[in-house]
């Protein structure tokens, strides 16, 4: 399948890249790491009429802690998160994300700021980002500005992204002590959309009550959801199989999916209380809570 | 007819350059403007690794991307492999072990499995179903293909070869 005709541009600066999305309207695109977008094109689904290429922009991939935050730049490919050293002794939740994205060769291309900007609720960054309660840096014609990750998904494909701005940093606070996270995905095989998929991301005090709790579930709904009746089940308790069965069950409820060839509505629910349990769990142990009580 | 523009590749180490609509996918310019017809276009939709080549170093899908992207880069294909008329040992591997039995995943394989070996030189056998994840093959069942790449990696160490 070979995609429509479109004129193919490739910028030097993201100023100059914003000035040819203004330019070239609704109908240009970004191409980054193209590994959602080319298969649309070739669909049909997506038909740009430009193509910005931005891969030739330095300084727009990178992984650093700074000023509070993990910061890592919308150009950064997914095979470099599952192979930096800072995400895989810090960020549990990012390391399982990005080690079931699609496949070794799509994640050498895909990117996590086109991952997000996608915003596709089967991929899984979106989740992953509502668990870490991330920030997502845009830069438009007037500079940057941040956008909260519950304001970023506003519908299917839809991000609060404007046309002429691009994905150009995502920011994820740094986990105070005893922070721990997890991601597991449901997927029929190497390459599949996650069938359900839940990010968890939890910090406990020194009494091991729950301080902090991100709860996001992919491919549920037309957008990542935040589940968030079961986070405020969960913050200010001491966890045990109770409260997190609980917890997994209001999760379950949170869920909006809908009957695809993935399987029938009733059984992605299953899925995401099953998910949502597991997930808490190995959350915990990696916040340093050994085993948890019955 | 819409505007094409020169694309400059170094394939398997010698420099070439081609015309091409900017739309024109980089397994269908390696294959048709360069000639160079080991790499296979299977699925076509990212799905099976039968394209896969190595680009500046990493495996990509030529399919899912545009040959105006790779301009000005190293590419490797499964052309690449042979040095002086003798098989790479991940070829002789695959030849040995059975690892092929129609062959057409078996280029895309060697690309995955040259660029595992290349990162990791003595891959466990879950590294190595990790390393060819993204390369389906509809015959061997993977055992034979497992078999072909610790070949390799014992002949690569015993040899000192890249």
């Amino acid at each position: 399948m070979i995609p429509p005709a479109f004129e193919y541009l490739r910028p030097k600066t993201v100023p100059e890249a914003v000035a040819l999305l203004q330019q070239h309207g609704d109908d240009a695109k970004i191409l980054s790491g193209g590994q959602s977008l080319i298969p649309m094109m070739k669909l049909r689904l997506a038909r740009p009429s430009h193509l910005i290429d931005i891969n030739r922009i330095s300084g727009l991939s990178y992984i650093k802690e700074d000023g509070g935050f993990l910061k890592i730049g919308g150009l950064t490919r997914e095979a470099e998160l599952e192979s930096s050293p800072l995400v895989r002794s810090k960020y549990p939740l990012l390391l399982d994300t990005a080690t079931v994205i699609a496949d070794p060769q799509v994640r050498n291309l895909a990117t996590v700021g086109g991952n997000l900007a996608h915003g596709d609720p089967a991929n899984d960054h979106p989740a992953t980002m509502v668990a870490l309660a991330a920030q997502i840096v845009a830069t438009g014609a007037k500079g940057e500005r941040v956008i909260a990750i519950d304001d970023f998904f506003v519908s299917l494909f839809t991000t609060s992204l404007q046309h002429d701005e691009i994905l150009t940093e995502i920011r994820i606070p740094l986990p105070p002590a005893r922070s721990g996270g997890a991601y597991f995905k449901l997927e029929r095989k190497v390459g599949d959309f996650a069938t359900a998929a839940v990010a968890v991301q939890l910090t406990l005090d020194d009494k091991g009550v729950v301080q902090k709790i991100g709860i996001g579930l992919t491919n549920v709904g037309p957008t990542p959801i935040r589940a968030k009746k079961a986070e405020d089940t969960l913050r200010g308790k001491k966890l045990d199989a109770a409260t997190i069965t609980q917890a997994a069950q209001l999760a379950s409820d949170e869920a909006q999916p809908s009957a695809d060839l993935r399987g029938p509505a009733e059984y992605k629910k299953g899925l995401i209380k099953e998910l949502t349990k597991r997930a808490i769990v190995r959350a915990l142990e990696r916040a340093g809570q050994i085993a948890v009580p019955n | 007819m819409a505007k094409k523009e020169l694309i400059k590749i170094k394939i398997n180490g010698k420099d070439r350059e081609a015309m091409a609509e900017s739309r024109l996918l980089l397994v269908h310019f390696i294959r048709e403007a360069l000639g160079q017809t080991g790499t296979h276009v299977g699925c076509d939709t990212s799905n099976c690794g039968a394209c896969t080549v190595i680009v500046n170093g990493k495996t990509v899908k030529s399919c899912t991307m545009f040959a105006v992207q790779a301009d000005g880069a190293d590419v490797m294909t499964v052309e690449g492999l042979v040095k002086d008329g003798a098989l790479h040992p991940l070829q002789e591997g695959f030849k040995e072990e059975h690892g092929l039995q129609c062959g057409f995943c078996t280029p895309g394989m060697l690309m995955s499995t040259y660029a595992l070996l290349q990162k990791n030189p003595q891959p466990s056998e879950d590294e190595i179903r990790w390393g060819i994840s993204g390369n389906l093959c509809r015959c061997t069942g993977y055992q034979n293909i497992v078999k072909a790449v610790q070949y390799a990696s014992k002949k690569m160490a015993q040899g000192g070869v890249k």
